[in-house]
């Protein structure tokens, strides 16, 4: 059976090019335009990993998400993508502990990632 | 060109070398920064040597063996915190003492590395420590500057700018590797979808450029009697076509001229906002009524519509940089997110006040008083 792909991201145009690369890897995509949507769609369905935006709603949308993804479904691999990292080397802070504690990203990836190296990520945390 | 010194301390002579052979020709650049940086490779076979040089040199980051033949490296990371160095620490340790990896870095080290490394690893995270070190340093001196805000203001202003070419890239490499197929008509919704986020660039740049003129031009305004009423008049003529693309009328109330000290350009600017949203934020078939009071001791702009609407909370955040509103019924339109914030900075330089009141699914109000003697 298909793997399914939660992607959540209010850039429309992202959302939708997301979705198209993660088919053509072969998997089930399901997309939400932001937090809120994608915490509903969350109460029925459990994907077999989430790739997130991190700023949607707020600056820290994605982080709230994967808190809550992860409390539900503590197996599902959460990958955040965020086009902050590479515009200014923001690297959120991991170290102190309060921070590393509640953001329960498995993975931080650029979002200009190419669409070989975002498959293989996405193979690796699913263990394909 | 900045150099960061980078203290080995290890007792192996080949893990300090081999540090040394792997950062000599590194550098790391990003685009924030205008230099690069590269590395000057300091050794100490112990940690008594090491503390001579923390001294001596103040490096800028210690990778740190812990097991030295005399004192120990926590004890190493223990001066180090207890100096208040401005120093980031790397403890390097083999797995079988990870978890005195884990209680270093509980104790102030900043990450550690397992050994052996390969270079690639010892790399990627001198890369890693290099931007955090290189970015806390730059907000420290910024916050003494009073830029933080300035680099706040940038940084999402990237984000801003780089979405739409990100979403325009990726529709550009899907009709290049003609994954719909040949037919150009396959692509009609992304040609658009790009041209649409083209359009929300321009807008923003136009919005920048209102903003750099409000920030440079202070207090340098042009003030002279101007006719509200007919800049409002100027404003709806403006934004005519915008309206009757989206099948919304828009009606200026006032007949009378009201005239007040101000610069045209400025007061154009203000309305120009607030009517194209009020507009945008429309439904199909919907009004807007826009208002020019003369008061005893205040003139007052008001911009009324029938549109959408927002919540009290979302009404809260409306005049921060960069805040839009997202919900499902804005999902489809595209703004800067600067025009009200930079509405509200013009009407500050009179003194006056912008309000807003909205009920959802009914409209929105937006009114702006200035205080006249």
């Amino acid at each position: 059976m298909k793997k399914t792909i939660l992607i959540v991201d209010d850039d429309m145009d992202y959302l939708f090019q997301m979705k198209l690369k993660v088919e053509q890897f072969g998997f089930e995509a399901i997309t939400a335009e932001g937090q809120k949507e994608a915490e509903s769609i969350i109460e029925t369905v459990r994907p077999d990993l989430a790739i997130l935006d991190l700023m949607m709603e707020t600056d820290d949308s994605g982080f709230i998400l994967a808190y809550k993804i992860k409390r539900k479904y503590p197996e599902v691999p959460i990958i955040i993508a965020t086009a902050v990292t590479a515009e200014t080397g923001m690297t959120f802070d991991i170290n102190p502990d309060e921070n590393s504690q509640w953001i329960k990203a498995d993975l931080f990836l650029d979002k200009g990632i190419r669409a070989d190296q975002l498959q293989r990520e996405i193979n690796k945390l699913l263990k394909i | 060109m900045a150099e960061y010194k980078i203290l080995v301390v290890d007792d192996e002579m080949g893990i300090r070398m081999g540090t040394r052979r792997i950062l000599q020709n590194f550098r790391v650049d990003y685009p924030f920064m205008d230099e690069h940086i590269e590395f000057n490779v300091l050794e100490a076979p112990t940690g008594e040597d090491a503390i001579e040089i923390i001294d001596r040199e103040m490096p800028d980051i210690i990778l740190l063996d812990n097991k030295l033949p005399g004192i120990q490296g926590v004890e190493v990371l223990e001066y180090v915190k207890k100096n208040l160095y401005d120093i980031v620490v790397v403890m390097i340790t083999s797995y079988a003492s990870l978890e005195l990896a884990v209680k270093a870095t509980r104790d102030g080290a900043y990450d550690f590395i397992p050994k052996p490394f390969t270079p690639q690893e010892l790399r990627s995270s001198i890369e890693n420590i290099t931007k955090q070190l290189f970015l806390k340093r730059m907000t420290q001196k910024m916050n003494k500057e009073g830029k933080l805000i300035r680099f706040q203001f940038l940084r999402v202003l990237s984000h801003e700018l780089k979405a739409p070419i990100n979403a325009i890239e990726g529709y550009l490499k899907i009709m290049h590797e003609k994954q719909f197929g040949d037919k150009i008509d396959s692509y009609t919704e992304m040609i658009d979808r790009s041209l649409e986020r083209i359009n929300g660039m321009r807008g923003l740049i136009m919005d920048l450029l209102d903003l750099t003129k409000i920030e440079s031009g202070k207090p340098v305004q042009n003030l002279e009697k101007v006719d509200l009423t007919k800049i409002a008049g100027i404003s709806i003529d403006t934004n005519r076509p915008y309206a009757i693309q989206k099948d919304v009328d828009v009606y200026l109330n006032t007949r009378e001229p009201v005239f007040m000290e101000a610069d045209p350009k400025e007061i154009e600017i203000i309305l120009n906002n607030l009517i194209s949203n009020a507009v945008k934020y429309n439904h199909q078939g919907g009004r807007v009524d826009v208002f020019v009071n003369q008061e005893k001791h205040r003139i007052s702009l008001q911009v009324s519509d029938t549109g959408i609407g927002m919540t009290e909370e979302e009404s809260s955040r409306l005049f921060q940089d960069f805040v839009r509103i997202k919900n499902p019924k804005t999902k489809h339109i595209t703004g800067s997110g600067l025009g009200l914030s930079i509405a509200k900075k013009i009407v500050e330089m009179y003194h006056g006040d912008i309000e807003v009141t909205s009920i959802p699914d009914k409209g929105t109000t937006f009114t702006v008083v200035f205080p006249v003697e």
